[in-house]
């Protein structure tokens, strides 16, 4: 049974648009224009029970906006969307002992007290079991290991100490869908790792149903399988993350040892040169050409070592959303009256 | 195996409800209290400082009445003025809410209201037994420096109310701590139309100054605005004054508590009303 299933789900913003200069703003004070944004327009995706799903895509894609109706923050334009059985938007009691969201903006504790005063609150909040709590408690903290920062006020916490409380804060009630909006932006490396591992296990464990949402594709790589790229709305792919290398990219990497010592010159004929190191260079080739160029360059120099590799994810998805978002703005591109 | 088939807080007996229900109002009302004795430093200087004014104040009537103990204006002599003037502070003590709107508007701009939207609680409940922690913790700060101030004045003040009359006081008291609550949370709960309600805040703060009795006895007021007596504001601060001082014959006591009672249920049903409609429409535009 699926836990997550979304069909033909739309959501459009009514924005005030502001004219430039003093006069279209006297005017605006009698006649107000605006415009229609498609934050996410015509959404389908399914996802099963215990699945880890990347969401991907540029800021103002519509990434934020679904994770917002799939919690209930906000109603549907049209289209249905049912979690657990639930419609999210419906908001019952039910649903909400069910799920979590947590974004990076990190509002679940309270400031001034210790973390475990907003956990203890939790508990009579979620209606979990003293047993139960004790139990679930002891073991996040020890798989975060955060167990000596319990009592210190959580403002004296940092970023990524509190975003680890944040994540107990989030899981205590067992929920059995957590949606993840940037858990790890403005972490350090560490803090991420230590995050993204934490998020793996648990996962693995008990097989919670998961969607994020990250900028950092190393969270992305290191934790899902498979990814739904949207872009202005759409859902432009939905299947194994790998598939978006093969899919989107045009070039492959080829790296080369030359064997005299030195770097020949004319290799940009084949392709970009992305990075070149002592005698060793790295070509961005356009796939098709990938095996005609190697024929050619081993014809004409001596090599030592040779590696086709696909392309880093980071950059085919950078380059993606470059060629397929204009600008940084919410919907844009789909503004109508 | 998927854990979907858990069973999350699973359907409760009524009394088992009832239990769950008062268990949480009472940990959000014994972790806001933690929460005010982090700043207790702080909260016990702003609570003395609040002391400050009334020695300006006694001043002030001192030289409207020119010191004349037995002169009256308008029903009342120079010490009914003082006793007016300090058990009026006694009464906002329990009916003033300080942050309350603003930190309810605040909560709706910044978003930061989604947690209530998001977890199985209910906001205004939540606010409420925080606002009950504050105002405990307030009681327990406040009690001496209001006992030094009331026996400075004591030669001032009318001799203890009987028994019937101090416990309509004492219901007066409590139910305009609701009245207090209900009030400004409804005008917190107007951002979700209006972003900005700092302007519409200092308003109801001037308005409620006057028409609450707070400033001056309301019938020195009811002359030009007759109405005043039929809105809640006098609730806030001269109801509960006027009771002790005897200002309302004692047979109408028991019918303006009843009206007083009829005032929350009414405010009461407002914030549900405007809850509701200011969530819809808070997902239906903006989340």
């Amino acid at each position: 049974m699926p836990a997550i299933v979304v069909e033909n789900l739309n959501r459009t913003y009514r924005v005030f648009r502001k004219r430039e200069g003093l006069w279209s703003s006297l005017r605006g004070l009698f006649k107000r224009e605006y415009n229609t944004v498609h934050a996410v327009r015509d959404v389908n995706f399914t996802i099963e029970a215990g699945e880890m799903v990347a969401f991907l895509g540029p800021n103002g894609a519509g990434k934020t906006t679904t994770l917002k109706l799939l919690s209930g923050l906000i109603v549907p334009s049209s289209g249905t969307a049912t979690v657990l059985g639930h419609v999210p938007w419906k908001r019952e009691d039910v649903y909400r002992r069910r799920f979590s969201l947590v974004t990076g903006q990190k509002e679940q504790l309270w400031w001034d007290l210790p973390a475990q005063e907003s956990f203890r609150l939790h508990k009579e909040i979620y209606r979990i079991p003293s047993a139960e709590y004790e139990r679930r408690l002891t073991e996040l903290t020890d798989l975060l290991e955060v167990g000596r920062l319990m009592s210190q006020p959580v403002r004296e916490l940092s970023l990524g100490e509190r975003m680890r409380m944040e994540l107990i804060a989030a899981l205590l009630h067992r929920p059995d869908v957590l949606f993840l909006d940037e858990p790890t932006i403005g972490l350090d490396v560490v803090s991420q790792r230590r995050v993204q591992e934490f998020l793996k296990r648990y996962q693995k464990e008990q097989h919670i149903t998961v969607i994020l949402t990250s900028h950092y594709m190393k969270d992305v790589e290191a934790l899902c399988e498979r990814a739904i790229v949207i872009n202005k709305g759409t859902v432009i792919h939905d299947g194994p993350l790998a598939a978006i290398i093969d899919r989107f990219s045009r070039h492959k990497i080829v790296e080369l040892q030359f064997a005299d010592g030195e770097i020949p010159a004319g290799l940009d004929q084949f392709g970009r040169v992305v990075e070149t190191k002592g005698a060793r260079v790295r070509l961005q080739i356009e796939k098709q050409y990938v095996s005609d160029s190697l024929g050619s360059l081993l014809a004409r120099h001596s090599v030592d070592d040779i590696s086709v590799l696909e392309r880093p994810l980071e950059d085919v998805i950078a380059e993606l959303f470059a060629t397929t978002s204009g600008h940084d703005h919410t919907g844009d591109g789909h503004v109508g009256n | 195996m998927s854990a979907i088939d858990h069973e999350h807080g699973a359907q409760l007996t009524w009394s088992g409800e009832l239990a769950a229900r008062l268990r949480m109002k009472w940990l959000v009302l014994s972790t806001a209290i933690e929460e005010r004795l982090v700043y207790r430093g702080d909260f016990a200087f702003s609570t003395l400082v609040r002391f400050l004014p009334i020695v300006t104040q006694l001043f002030m009537w001192n030289s409207i009445y020119s010191g004349d103990t037995s002169q009256q204006m308008r029903g009342y002599t120079y010490p009914d003025m003082v006793s007016y003037y300090l058990l009026g502070m006694l009464a906002r003590a329990f009916s003033s809410m300080p942050g309350l709107s603003t930190g309810i508007a605040q909560s709706i701009a910044n978003g930061s209201v989604r947690k209530y939207l998001i977890q199985p609680v209910d906001m205004l409940d939540h606010l409420f037994w925080h606002r009950v922690a504050h105002k405990l913790v307030y009681y327990v700060i406040a009690a001496a420096p209001f006992a030094f101030v009331f026996w400075m004045c004591r030669e001032y003040l009318p001799g203890w109310p009987g028994a019937t009359l101090m416990m309509a006081w004492t219901a007066s008291l409590v139910m305009s701590f609701l009245i207090g609550f209900l009030i400004e949370a409804l005008i917190g709960l107007i951002a979700f139309w209006f972003l900005e309600v700092s302007s519409l805040i200092f308003i109801y703060m001037m308005l409620s100054y006057i028409l609450s009795g707070h400033m001056i006895p309301l019938e020195w007021i009811s002359p030009w605005v007759p109405w005043v007596q039929w809105l809640p504001f006098k609730y806030l601060a001269y109801f509960p004054v006027a009771i002790i001082l005897g200002k309302i014959p004692p047979e109408q006591v028991w019918t303006e508590l009843s009206v007083q009672a009829g005032w929350i249920v009414v405010l009461f049903i407002a914030n549900r009303v405007v809850f509701r409609l200011g969530v819809r429409r808070y997902s239906a535009y903006g989340g």
